[in-house]
């Protein structure tokens, strides 16, 4: 049985996007609820990171609205979490995993409030679930690219927020760090978050209860096997994209996005 | 042992350098954590040249050069931020025009007065071995004033280290910190030139950090080791100069520098010993 409607976790009315007055994508309208996931698939420079910022609201709306939790983004940071594409000084930084993952923490204690037991059961059931339990005490700078993704991706985890903004998550991770990453998702939904993603992995997408298409402009956005077509897909990225087995993107072939994955 | 002990033991001024210098290093070993984890080098370098014109103008009207120093460090700082918000620019270009700028005027004005040249080499290198004991005090005022700053804002300073773009979705101003940031450098510049000089502060900011990035796993644990070499460095600069007559100042950071390349030298041969051992376990 299907839970009761809940308010919207993020309302986008006649939303435009860009940057000093440069506008990137405009007329964006979507509504994401609670335990819904929304995929963005676009070419580099379609808009997609520019849409996350502003829903965590690093950048603002050039025109529209846009409500998270009810609240204009910069109110409602505190209940969300984002995972950035670039973290610039990682080659470098001397901090153990655990200090990483540990900052997730901050935003919940401010600027001097203690780490407590709390904190420290919640930063290392995040690199559990992302399986770098075993890296605790590791420098960050010691780990490989795809390594350290998982590390951040546990950071954001930690923050336990109800809404999760992710930037190209998968850039870097194994078939197997995918997997783990995969039921993290999963397990996100069931706990009541939300999920928005960039991604450039059509599968990944798949798996969302939504899919929009980018390319500095809105091309399509509903559900995944309404969107992800070959048309669409052409008007998208601008090249023919077959979505048969054999080009290795098993798409089309799906029946439902996925609203409740726990069930 | 004695020769190591004697010129500090009997020498007043060699005591007042040591600690002096001691002072610089704390303050050069926190600061200088952060420059090398953000890659601030640029703005360090301009912040250490830029100061001359105020100290310039300090010494013109008869107030002290730190005031001036702190004027100038305040004039860039503000400059850069305006540049960087009224045009497209990157920082480095408004960090380059500022910095060109603030030298070229520095340099105007000790041009223009002959009585400078003494001036010019005390602004430069320092004066570590005459330094007076009002100007420790303001250093450990400064330094004390750095410290307690690095700790209450650990937590925005880490998150900046990652990306700006984190320590604002934590709740953290992004802006507000940067400029904290860039505050703690200028202060660190404007407390440190008297004891090594403009030229010189920028060295001593840069090679302990560097050397001690190297060797540290904890943030925490890299501003110490970044201030013990630069403790260590000024002791044993000091010895050098005293025994061989040279300029105190450079060489304090001339055996910073030595340090830097030795620890590089050693990390390069650890790695390749442990590479080595590695493919010789494995077949």
């Amino acid at each position: 049985m299907a839970e009761p409607t809940t308010s919207p976790v993020i309302t986008a009315s006649a939303l435009s996007i860009g940057y000093k007055g440069e506008t990137v994508v405009s007329d964006l309208e979507f509504v994401l609820e609670k335990r819904q996931s929304l995929a963005l698939i676009g070419t580099n420079g379609s808009g997609k990171s520019t849409l996350l910022k502003t829903l965590v609201g690093l950048i603002p709306p050039i025109a529209g609205s846009l409500t998270i939790f009810g609240e204009v983004p910069q109110q409602a940071a505190r209940r969300t979490a984002y995972l950035s594409q670039f973290h610039s000084t990682a080659f470098i930084l001397p901090l153990r995993v655990f200090d990483v993952v540990s900052m997730g923490r901050y935003a919940a204690r401010g600027l001097t409030g203690r780490l407590n037991g709390e904190d420290h059961d919640i930063v290392s059931d995040s690199m559990r679930r992302m399986d770098i339990g075993n890296l605790r005490d590791k420098p960050l700078r010691s780990l490989s690219g795809g390594q350290q993704q998982r590390v951040y991706i546990a950071q954001a985890l930690a923050r336990q927020a109800d809404l999760l903004i992710l930037d190209e998550p998968t850039a870097g991770l194994d078939a197997g760090a995918r997997e783990i990453y995969q039921q993290m998702l999963r397990d996100e939904l069931c706990r009541g978050a939300s999920i928005v993603i960039a991604t450039h992995d059509i599968q990944e997408a798949m798996d969302c209860t939504y899919t929009m298409l980018l390319a500095r402009k809105v091309i399509a956005f509903g559900r995944g096997e309404k969107v992800i077509t070959p048309e669409l897909l052409l008007a998208t990225f601008g090249i023919t994209i077959t979505t048969g087995k054999k080009a290795g993107i098993a798409v089309v072939e799906r029946e439902h996005g996925h609203d409740h994955p726990c069930q | 042992m004695n020769w190591i002990l004697d010129p500090f033991l009997s020498n007043t001024f060699m005591v007042r350098a040591l600690i002096a210098g001691a002072l610089v290093s704390v303050t050069c070993g926190v600061v200088g954590t952060y420059i090398v984890l953000r890659g601030l080098a640029f703005i360090g370098d301009a912040l250490a040249h830029g100061v001359l014109p105020g100290v310039a103008i300090a010494i013109l009207l008869g107030i002290p050069g730190i005031v001036g120093a702190a004027v100038s460090a305040a004039v860039m700082i503000g400059g850069i931020g305006l540049i960087t918000r009224k045009s497209n620019l990157s920082s480095d270009t408004a960090i380059g025009l500022l910095f060109v700028s603030m030298l070229a005027l520095g340099v105007i004005i000790v041009s223009r007065s002959s009585s400078f040249s003494g001036d010019l080499v005390r602004i430069l290198f320092g004066e570590i071995l005459g330094i007076s004991g009002q100007s420790i005090l303001l250093q450990a005022i400064a330094t004390v004033v750095i410290i307690i700053t690095a700790i209450i804002c650990e937590r925005p300073f880490l998150l900046l280290c990652i990306s700006p773009e984190q320590a604002q979705v934590s709740g953290f101003s992004s802006r507000l910190f940067h400029y904290i940031m860039l505050a703690m450098i200028a202060l660190a510049v404007v407390i440190s030139f008297q004891t090594v000089g403009t030229m010189l502060v920028f060295g001593m900011l840069l090679a302990p950090a560097g050397a001690a990035a190297m060797l540290a796993k904890r943030i925490r644990s890299m501003m110490l080791i970044s201030s013990l070499i630069g403790i260590v460095s000024v002791f044993v600069g000091l010895l050098v100069s005293y025994y061989f007559n040279f300029s105190a100042g450079p060489s304090i950071v001339l055996v910073a520098s030595v340090v830097f390349f030795l620890v590089l030298i050693g990390k390069n041969v650890q790695t390749s010993l442990r590479l080595r051992a590695e493919a010789q376990k494995h077949g």
